[in-house]
């Protein structure tokens, strides 16, 4: 169990605040999602978990140990991964797993079973260079490492970002067999549409949490009447749809153009005006909002 | 114990795998000794110089004869006064001048003490200041054949430190100067560039991050290093020995243990480098300039320490490889044991103490 | 039928025995936004160095902007913005800083930098920050600052690496806005993105996969001829085609 109160955190002699007042709970074996833009507070706040940063304020404890105080036996039962790819670039796969084993006195037999999932698909490369690898293969080996002790609480800063979304899918596959076997797992990322891979998610902008809850919660919580807007000429048809008064916000997501109105407008009306400006084929519909949605709801404010 | 283990390990695959960094630290000794061995002719020949003896008597003569004598000097003539000397030296028709005192045997028999004046030309300051050195030597023998003859103890000031180099080679002057000068680069920069690496590329994120010991991981960081130096100070010896033939008077023993010292001062150095900069370039440059630099210039390696000014003779002490050169000397070239580098063994021991202390206080177990 | 200012076929670079780009043919029209896809590792970057003219192609030829990318490469250099979410600005200068110097290297007068300096920081609701150092500023704010010096000297094409990694949803919007303004003035934008949403804002997307352009089409085409409901789909799977090695 992870818990967190008012963490605060400033860099340059207070004039940059990385965190400004962050509380927060995990459960046992849940897998939590901090989602927000870069520069948010993401790593600050990940590496204050991991004991690699002292909070200003504020206390943090993983499964009853003090980030502070108790930082050796922190170091023993979690394993991290920071944000950009940290191993040795000029030992091969396996002997980068060998010494991360013994780092943390074990060996890579005694615990195969819990990476064996992940390390398989890069056991054929294990003589290749760390260096030599693909991105997505770099971020398997990076995990091997983090799980190779048996962690109790795993710390992901950022795992996908610059990781195609094949990869990405594959590696959210991965971390939900390691939530099976009880591992905590705490987790950020850039990208929104990863959150309902998430049992509950944080959005964080500017160093605090603007949500909390379950994807489903998150969503539950949009307080906006929430359109989308299909159609050809995307570019004019946005700028159509902003000069609209009872358009409250437009924006583009894909192929559609996501809308919010103001109360009462009904489709018909929107469709008329739309036809007079001459965009004939354009498909209207009311739908449930993305968590995307809901962050930039929540960030507009 | 494993954990230390597997990191002297992973030290020796980085190291054994960065074909380029292992060439140079494997070749430079070797570059060095054959450069300064055979490129660079630190030896100077053809000293232009010139006498003022206001009171010639058997002494001055006897001393003027043998500087006349040696194959290094170009003997110019006798000055009739200091006037004369300056103008030929200010026009750069001398490189040296000896000046003798007036009555300076009557001095010497009464009172057992007289002092020759050299004056060397410093338009060049290190053909000057070997220029002199070479004249000191000379008198120095002189002086020491003549206590013998007359049975009279008496004392002409000069330094005479070449008395153990009869034939002024100056490759027993530079030897011990590689010597310092190899270790302290080995040592000093690559330490700190491989520990500043691990902050750059993240790794030591991941490593802080795990129950790895800061202590643990410093240390097993300078075995790989300390292997190699001591590599390369045999192979140092080796080559001076057979090719430059440089003799090995002292203890090969007492050699190995100041090595060792000098070793782990100059490792205690780069670990307190390490823990001063963030970036591998910083790190090379830092300790260049804090490291290399001293070597060459103040240690006495090229430069005698006694020619210089008296702040740099002050700042020279600090310079740890100074010592390092000073024992090396007396140990390798004059043959003396270890009661009489007593000094030396202390003052690295302290250094390395101290630096030791440094980085201590000033390792993080956190990241800022 | 509007210009063409990417032409290439062909177009092939070989490391040793790996063959990192292999044989791609495709041309891009002027004004157009080319959304430029791919998997880790299956060839974007290294195609997009040669079209750069900072790496020769092994085989291929073709013309980037009117200029032939092996014997013009130096042209195509002084025609062309470039703009990756890894570098763009120097962090430790100002925001005129940068300008001007970018402005210098590609040539532009003092007075002219100048003037459009002022207009650029005016579009862009800039002002204030005009003495703020890069790296004060969020990625946002940054990103679009960047975008705008890449396009400072009017090239005919902007090649924009990951521009939008990491940056926020609204920003993210509204830096492709501003995309779509450069593209009506005539530049046309050659766009990497791992976001899937971005590439429905392309005008065609053309996705690669093992060096070779697997699909390459209008998104609302690559979806019917996919049979797939948003681009996400399309490039799974072609990208479950990929033998690489990830």
């Amino acid at each position: 169990m992870i818990e967190v109160k008012d963490l605060y955190k400033s860099y340059a002699k207070g004039k940059v605040n990385a965190l400004n007042g962050i509380t927060f709970s995990v459960e046992d074996g849940e897998i939590f999602g901090v989602i927000g833009p870069d520069g948010a507070g993401k790593s600050s706040l990940f590496r204050i978990l991991a004991s690699l940063l002292l909070p200003d304020s504020g206390i943090a404890v993983m499964n009853e140990h003090d980030v502070v105080i108790d930082y050796r036996k922190v170091r023993q039962i979690i394993g991290y991964m920071p944000g950009r790819f940290s191993l040795y670039q000029d030992l091969s796969v396996e002997e980068n797993l060998t010494f991360f084993a013994t780092l943390f006195n074990t060996t890579i037999e005694e615990n195969y079973h819990l990476i064996k999932d992940i390390y398989q698909q890069i056991e054929p490369f294990k003589n290749r260079r760390a260096g030599a690898l693909s991105g997505g293969m770099k971020q398997k080996l990076a995990l091997s490492c983090a799980l190779i002790h048996k962690p109790e609480i795993l710390i992901l800063d950022e795992p996908t970002t610059g990781v195609d979304p094949v990869s990405r899918k594959e590696f959210w596959d991965m971390l939900g067999r390691l939530k099976e076997q009880g591992i905590t797992i705490l987790v950020s990322t850039a990208y929104m549409d990863e959150a309902s891979r998430c049992d509950r998610i944080a959005l964080i902008r500017d160093g605090k949490f603007i949500a909390s809850d379950t994807p489903q919660g998150i969503i539950e919580n949009y307080a906006d009447i929430l359109w989308s807007v299909e159609g050809t000429r995307m570019s004019a048809l946005l700028s159509a749809l902003r000069d609209y008064s009872a358009v409250k916000t437009s924006f583009a997501f894909g192929d559609k153009i996501h809308i919010t109105v103001t109360e009462g407008l009904q489709v018909g009306e929107l469709r008329q005006y739309l036809a007079e400006k001459k965009f004939d084929d354009v498909r209207i519909a009311p739908i449930k909002p993305t968590v995307e949605d809901c962050f930039m709801a929540l960030t507009s404010e | 114990m494993k954990q230390f283990i597997a990191f002297v390990r992973k030290e020796f695959r980085h190291i054994m795998r960065d074909n380029r960094t292992l060439l140079i630290i494997l070749g430079m000794p070797v570059v060095e000794i054959l450069l300064f061995g055979f490129a660079i002719n630190m030896e100077v020949q053809n000293i232009r110089v010139a006498f003022y003896d206001p009171t010639p008597d058997a002494f001055t003569t006897g001393i003027a004869e043998r500087i006349r004598q040696n194959s290094y000097f170009n003997y110019q003539g006798n000055m009739q006064s200091m006037e004369e000397m300056e103008v030929a030296m200010r026009k750069g028709k001398l490189d040296l001048a000896v000046v003798f005192p007036q009555n300076f045997q009557e001095s010497l028999v009464h009172s057992g003490k007289a002092a020759v004046q050299l004056l060397s030309n410093s338009s060049d300051p290190n053909r000057g200041s070997i220029s002199a050195t070479y004249a000191t030597a000379i008198i120095a023998s002189f002086q020491q054949e003549h206590t013998k003859l007359i049975q009279i103890p008496f004392q002409i000031q000069t330094e005479n430190r070449m008395i153990y180099n009869p034939l002024m080679k100056s490759s027993y002057m530079f030897v011990p100067g590689i010597m310092g000068l190899v270790l302290m680069i080995i040592c000093t920069i690559m330490t700190s560039v491989s520990i500043v690496r691990e902050k750059e590329r993240g790794t030591m994120e991941v490593l802080l991050a795990s129950p790895l010991k800061q202590g643990t991981m410093i240390f097993a960081k300078t075995i790989p290093y300390m292997v190699i130096s001591f590599i390369d100070f045999i192979i140092i010896l080796l080559l001076s020995y057979f090719v430059l033939g440089v003799p090995i008077n002292g203890s090969l023993l007492l050699l190995f243990m100041i090595a060792i010292l000098y070793i782990n001062l100059t490792l205690s150095y780069g670990l307190t480098v390490s823990t001063l900069v963030d970036k591998q370039v910083n790190a090379v440059i830092f300790s260049a300039i804090t490291a290399m630099i001293p070597v060459l210039m103040l240690s006495g390696m090229i430069f005698p320490i006694d020619n210089m000014p008296l702040v740099l003779q002050a700042l020279s002490a600090i310079v740890p490889a100074r010592w390092f050169i000073e024992a090396v000397r007396k140990v390798m070239i004059q043959g003396l044991g270890i009661t009489m580098i007593w000094k030396e063994i202390l003052i690295l021991i302290g250094m390395t103490l101290f630096l030791l202390g440094v980085t201590i206080a000033k390792t993080k177990k956190r990241l800022e | 039928m509007k210009a063409k200012v990417i032409e290439v076929s062909g177009l092939t670079k070989k490391f040793g025995n790996f063959t990192a780009v292999d044989h791609i043919t495709f041309d891009v029209k002027e004004g157009e936004i080319f959304g430029f896809l791919g998997a880790n590792g299956a060839g974007k970057t290294t195609a997009m160095q040669m079209l750069c003219g900072i790496s020769m192609p092994t085989a291929g030829a073709g013309t980037v902007a009117g200029y032939d990318i092996i014997k013009e490469n130096e042209r195509i250099k002084r025609n062309i913005g470039y703009m990756s979410q890894k570098f763009s600005l120097y962090e430790d200068l100002k925001v005129w800083e940068n300008i001007r110097l970018f402005g210098g290297i590609y040539g532009l007068t003092d007075k002219v930098i100048a003037t459009k300096t002022d207009a650029l920081l005016e579009r862009l609701n800039f002002r204030e920050e005009r003495n703020t150092m890069v790296k004060y500023l969020p990625l946002g704010w940054k990103q679009k600052l960047a975008f705008s010096v890449a396009i400072f000297h009017e090239p005919k094409i902007v090649f924009l690496d990951e521009p939008t990694g990491g940056v926020d949803p609204a920003m993210r919007r509204q830096f492709w806005e501003m995309i779509y303004e450069a593209a009506d003035q005539g530049i046309t934008v050659f766009v990497t993105t791992h976001y899937m949403d971005e590439a429905e804002y392309c005008n065609r997307v053309s996705i690669m996969v093992d060096g070779r352009i697997d699909a390459l089409d209008t998104p609302a085409e690559l979806r019917r001829q996919f049979n797939a409901d948003s681009m996400d789909e399309v490039f799974r799977q072609l990208a479950r085609k990929a033998k690489r090695g990830d």
